[in-house]
Order: C-alpha cells, then structure tokens, then sequence
C-alpha cells in the first residue's frame, strides 16, 4: 500500500488524476483480496484463541478473582478478602520453604540438564557407526511417560534392595536413604529430571548445530584454529539463539515438573521436596482450599512473566542471529 | 479460494458444535435412566466409585458384587469406577461433585465424613435406615466400626471394608531367634527385646532381616500413631475430639510415644533409618526381611497367599493399654441425585452389607467384616477353622478406636504427618514436632468451632 501512495505522488501532475483513478480501482481490488486474505486468517487463527481464551485467558482472569476470595472446602461462595491470601502466604514459614525448594530445584535442573543436553548433541553431531544406536538410547528417556520413569527411579532410589544401594555396597560403602532425607531428596529428585530432560534438550541443540554451515568449520580449520577454540569462537555464539530458546523450556519446565514429586515423595519427608507447582497441586485438589491455590498460580504467572521478559528484553538483544 | 474459505468456516462451524456437545454431554452423563432392552421397564443405572488400598483382586470382586446385585434386582445396574488409592478417590469425588457429575454412591474413608459433610456432598441415610432395616440392622454393627459414622447425631455412612493394623510375625525367623514362635510380643519391652534378637547382620555387617517394621509415610503415620498413642494413654484418650473440632497431639503420652518409634530407629536401631513406606512393608515381610511387621488386617489374604514361611499375627503391642486404630471404607450416597436413585444406591447398600456378603468380603480380602453376625455364619467359622490368623482382628476391635478424623481431614493429616516425619528424619524433637503440630491443627480447626 504504501509502494502504491509513494508512486501517484512520483507521476508527473496531468497524469496524476487519471492514473490516482486508474490505481484506486486497483486499490479496491487489493483491498478487497485483503480484506479476504485477513478474513482467512483469522477463520484460521480461530480455533486457537477460542482455546487461549477458554484455557488461558480466562482461568488466569478466574485464579486473578479468585486469589483475592476465601474459598475453602465446605463453602457455597467465595468471600472477598482482598489480599489477605497474600498476606497469609508472604507471612507462612511454608511458603517461603517451598519457594526456596523451587529455587534451589531450578538451580540442580536448568544449567545441568541444558549442558548435558548440548554435550550430548555434540557427541551426536560427530559421525560414526553408532549415532543412530545413540540418538535412539538418549531421546528414549523424553518419550516415556513421566510417571514410568518415576516407578523405575523409585526402584533405583529403594533403600537397601535398590539398585544403587546394591552399587553402593559392592563398593563397601553404606547403603543411603536418598529419598527420605531432607537435604538428599531434592538433589536425588533433579538427578531423575536431568535424565529425563536432557535428551529432550539435546533436540534443540542439535537442529541448532545442523544449521551452522560448513564453510565456516572448513575456513576455520584451515587457519589453523583448534578443536576448543571453534567451539568457543564459533560453534558457541552462533548456538545462541537456540540456547536461549533452550534455556526458556528449561526454566519453564523445571517449574512446571511435578509429576515426578507426586509420584515419587508426595513432597516428603516434611516438605522438603514440595516445589511450588505441587505445593498448588496440594492446596487446590488435596485440601480444596481454592482461594490459596489461586493465590499461589497468580504468584507462579508472575515469577514467569518476569523470567520470560527478563529473557526477551536483555538476554534475545545480545545475540547474533546469521 | 472461495471453495476453500467455505470448506475453512464449515470445518469451523463442526469445531464449534462438537465443543457444544462436550459440554451438554457432562450434564446428561448423569441423567440416566435408560429403557431395558425388553423396553417394558426403566433400569438405572448407578455409578459408583471405589478405590483399592491392599493387594489383591479387589477389582474383579467388586465387579462381581455388582453383578450378583443385578442378577437380584434386574431393574437396577451398579457401574463400579476404580478411582485409585483412597487419597485420589477422595479427589476425583470432590472434583465430580463440584464439576456436577456427581457418582450415586461411593466408597471413602470412614474419616472423610466430617468434610463430606461439611462441603454438602453427602445425604444422611437415617430415613433410609427406618424404611428398610431400622435399629435391628444398625444394631448389629460392631460398635468400633459404627462409631465413626455420626456427625452431629445423624448417620452418614456404613461401615463396609472396614480394618485395623495388627502385627504380622515371622514364625520361622523367632525360632532361629530361638523365640517361642507361638507368643508375639505383648507390649512395648517385649517387642523392643524380640525385635533386637530378630535383626540379623551379614559378615560384613549389613542388615538383611530388620526386628520391626511401622510405616511412617505421609498418609500412614497418623494410622498406626493412632495405636501408640491409645496403647499409652491414662484412659483410652485418643488423638481428636469425636466431633472432629479439636486435635489433642501433644500430651505428654503422646510424646512419649513419638520418642518410643524414634528410639526404635535410632537408639535400639531395630528398625530402618529414614521413613519407612506403607507400600513396602509387606512385600518386604513376604520376602524374609522383617522378623514383624504392623500392617492392615485387608492384606491378610495377600499375605497368607504368598508368603513362603510360616506367619502368626497378633495384637498391636500395648503398653499402658491394649489399643489400635479402625480405618478403612464406609459406603456413603451422594447428595444431589433423585430420590428414586437415592433409593436405589440404598437398596445396594443393604445387599452388599448382608451378613454372608460381609463374611464373604472379610474372607476374600481380610478386611474386617463390621456386623457382629457375619461372624456367625458358617462361611466366617469355617474361615477361622483353617486361617486362625484372621481372628486377631476381631478380637482386637474391643481395644481399637477410630482413627485420627477431624474436619478438613487432608489438612489436619498432612499437618501431622509432616511435623512426625520432621521428628522421625531427626529435624525436630518428638516434643517439638507435637507442639508444632498442635499449633497448627488447632489454626486450621478453628473455623469449625
């Protein structure tokens, strides 16, 4: 449209009122393909924000209203309380014990699953005879269901009859009870999510990988740069976009993993291993107490929000994009 | 392109109205009385949820308790819904009622009819009890097992897979103990003496056969406390109020108790470190490694099936006292639905509580049959006749009080359960965990008062 109003203006003046005609029929005529280009569009955009809206705007509108309501178990409507529920929270020993535990357990997750992941999408980007047995054996852990995986890391964690405590004997050293002791649990927990999580990780840097070209690869190694110093000087930078779009599915999914904790300690032993998604989870479907549920959801949007914007307007303007 | 757009709306137009049948769908699942198929009479059909705690085929027998019910009352039809564990039941019963796809009837906790009731899901069966049965049937209950069904003077339940921990013992391993395998443990110094001669070490000094095992897992621990903390009470004092209102977790007795469990842990270390899970206990006991274990009475019939060596059961160890906690489920009808189908899921209730239905249940599962005449029938003497193990149970119920039940059960049992296990991993001491424990049940409870 605007190459359209550039050009009447660039015609010399007596043509101009016959050519702005001749244009403006073929405006109307561009105008009315837009109008049904747009209308596709948003016939084809549709189907997903009615589902945003019915699954996303409006329950985070709904958690909005109801964080500000005392609505418990037993009661027929929700009283308004105004921030009480936040007042509560911010003053619980329980609340700050479990947002700590959601800290620390995005500290054991985020970088190590994303380092492993990227070391095992380098491994996989050499060729030899068994990358394929390799891709197979590190993706399987993404495909299986989250609960198998629990059952089988519950078997590895028993006590005395598990398989690392059987490992631990052979060597002479006492079997442990990880699961069940507050300062093991969280880091024995992660231990099962970075497993899990890296293979699915290693996807992203490895189509992150196959996209640098081999030219530079090639024009590196002929001025004589050597294995760390490409990675460093070359293959790192230009991995940047994909490792923030990596590091965003990280943070965002160690926030949003619970049912692992559910499966394998119910936040035990004394809530030690309660992050912050079960900690809702519990609130809001083992004591029904709605109004602190939400509370908690309306806290858990924000903290992402903010991790989101952080991202977006600092770390996505720093990187090269070729 | 025309063709197209049309084909993209008329795809949209589907979408829309099936989403519309999905959600007219929720209401009308409900709704059903359904023609027969000699379309001469209306069956209903009822949906009932139930859970399974124990090992064993719980399914297959509820299924068929179903269908002998059917093959009795034609016009009625019970659809059992497994709903998993009792905490999930719990969850999917409060989320169908307020999604308003209510079950007609379910099975759940005898402890979960303070907050049934407190959240208006749940009708009071006393009209129901005088049309059809009356004080002749409710009499018949034993009394620790109908205690846990009143709120406020109305009866909300009836008792059905009822139970009580009582101990299992391995007879082979208190005779390598050179124990009389014929005598468990009476109280307290007895079971600590026994279990210290059970522990068996290998030569490199790993454990392989622990003296006692007790679960202490989130959802378990308040069970078996329950029994501890009778068993050292003045009078038979037990862990709430019977109106639910008020927790007494912090008596002195009490922490006696708790300091008692540690000390088998961690002074006599007759028992594991750590917290010791429900699920495992059996199995483990099964398998040899538990010279003792306490446990439920529903996973007799799973233990008598499969484990290779000789067992004997006996009471809950006492100490002051005797004592043991009830738990287990009660049948309950949901409020909401017509009262023909009130009636109906009535009707079931009075079927599967039948005395030899009861007997037989006891038999097949070892949960506890709660009517005092079930155990005159000659199924449940012939039963005794070859697993004299099963009549610990009954005889212990003159001992056994309910469990810990309070309103907003979850709540108050995770409180409690979370403030042992800080006690239990050594984060606080026995008192200090109680007084905690205390303080915050009594928050919570407070708006009940």
């Amino acid at each position: 449209m605007d190459m359209a109003v550039f050009s009447v203006y660039s015609f010399p003046k007596k043509d101009r009122l016959v050519k702005n005609r001749a244009l403006t029929s073929q405006q109307t005529k561009k105008r009315k393909q837009s109008w049904k280009r747009d209308g596709i569009a948003c016939l084809l955009l549709a189907p997903s924000l009615i589902f945003l809206t019915m699954f996303t705007l409006i329950p985070i509108v709904k958690s909005f209203y109801l964080s500000l309501m005392d609505l418990q178990l037993g009661m027929k409507k929700p009283i308004f309380i105004g921030l009480d529920n936040y007042t509560y929270l911010f003053s619980d020993p329980l609340f700050w014990k479990v947002m700590g535990n959601t800290v620390l357990f995005s500290l054991l997750t985020v970088i190590p699953s994303m380092v492993l992941g990227l070391a095992l999408a380098l491994l996989l980007n050499m060729r030899h005879k068994l990358t394929g047995l390799f891709r197979v054996s590190f993706f399987s852990p993404v495909v299986m269901p989250m609960i198998a995986v629990a059952s089988i890391w519950m078997f590895i964690y028993m006590p005395d009859a598990g398989l690392l405590d059987q490992l631990l004997k052979s060597f002479g050293l006492p079997g442990q009870i990880f699961l069940q002791r507050s300062d093991t649990v969280l880091p024995a927990l992660s231990v099962v999510y970075n497993w899990k999580e890296a293979g699915f990780l290693m996807i992203f840097f490895l189509s992150g990988l196959q996209n640098i070209s081999t030219e530079m690869y090639e024009a590196a190694r002929i001025d004589g740069a050597r294995k760390f110093t490409i990675f460093w000087k070359l293959t790192f930078p230009l991995l940047m976009p994909t490792t923030i779009f990596v590091s965003t599915i990280a943070l965002t999914d160690s926030f949003k993993l619970v049912d692992h904790i559910a499966m394998m300690t119910e936040g035990m032993p004394n809530n030690s291993s309660t992050t912050l998604l079960y900690f809702i989870y519990q609130n809001g479907f083992t004591y029904f107490n709605q109004g602190i549920a939400s509370t908690l959801t309306v806290i858990l949007l924000i903290i992402m929000l903010i991790a989101a914007s952080l991202q977006f307007f600092t770390a996505d303007s720093r990187i090269h994009y070729n | 392109m025309k063709r197209s757009t049309r084909n993209i709306l008329a795809a949209f137009i589907v979408l829309i109205a099936s989403a519309g049948m999905i959600w007219a769908g929720g209401d009308q699942e409900n709704s059903g009385t359904a023609k027969s198929s000699n379309g001469e009479e209306d069956v209903i059909v009822l949906q009932m949820f139930y859970p399974v705690q124990v090992g064993g085929p719980l399914t297959k027998l509820i299924e068929k308790l179903a269908s002998d019910f059917h093959s009795v009352n034609p016009t009625i039809v019970v659809e059992p819904i497994y709903t998993g564990n009792y905490d999930d039941t719990v969850v999917k019963i409060q989320t169908a009622i307020q999604g308003n796809t209510p079950p007609d009837l379910f099975l759940s906790l005898a402890t979960q009819r303070f907050s049934l009731v407190s959240s208006d899901s749940i009708i009071p069966l006393d009209d129901l009890i005088a049309m059809d049965g009356g004080d002749e049937y409710i009499n018949d209950f034993l009394p620790g097992f109908m205690e846990d069904s009143f709120v406020d003077g109305k009866i909300w339940s009836i008792p059905f897979q009822r139970s009580t921990q009582i101990i299992y013992y391995n007879k082979d391993a208190f005779k390598e103990a050179g124990l009389d395998p014929e005598t468990p443990p009476k109280n307290w110094d007895e079971l600590v003496a026994y279990s210290q001669k059970l522990v068996k070490k290998d030569a490199a000094g790993n454990v392989i056969r622990w003296g006692v095992g007790l679960a202490q897992q989130s959802g378990s621990a308040q069970w078996q406390f329950g029994g501890f903390c009778l068993e050292n009470s003045k009078n038979g004092e037990n862990l709430m109020s019977d109106d639910g209102k008020k927790v007494f977790f912090n008596t002195p007795e009490n922490i006696e108790a708790l300091q008692f469990q540690i000390d088998l842990q961690q002074k006599y270390e007759v028992m594991p470190k750590g917290i010791v899970q429900w699920t495992d206990l059996p199995g483990a006991f099964i398998e040899g490694k538990y010279g003792i274990i306490y446990h439920t009475t529903g996973n007799l019939a799973n233990i008598s099936k499969n484990a290779t060596f000789d067992f004997g059961t006996g009471f809950m160890p006492g100490n002051k006292r005797y004592g043991a906690p009830t738990g287990g489920g009660n049948f309950y009808i949901t409020k909401g639905i017509s009262r023909e189908r009130q009636e109906a899921a009535w009707k079931f209730i009075r079927f599967a509580t039948s005395p030899e239905r009861l007997a037989q249940w006891n038999i097949d599962t070892g949960y506890v049959a709660p009517r005092a005449s079930s155990f005159e029938t000659s199924i449940m003497k012939n039963y005794y006749g070859e697993l004299p193990q099963a009549e610990v149970a009954k005889e212990q119920l003159k001992y056994a009080k309910p469990e810990l039940t309070t309103y907003d059960s979850a709540r108050i049992w995770r409180i409690f359960n979370d403030n042992y296990q800080a006690a239990i991993i050594g984060d606080l001491t026995a008192k200090e965990a109680l007084d905690k424990a205390q303080a915050e049940a009594s928050q919570v409870l407070k708006r009940f008062q």
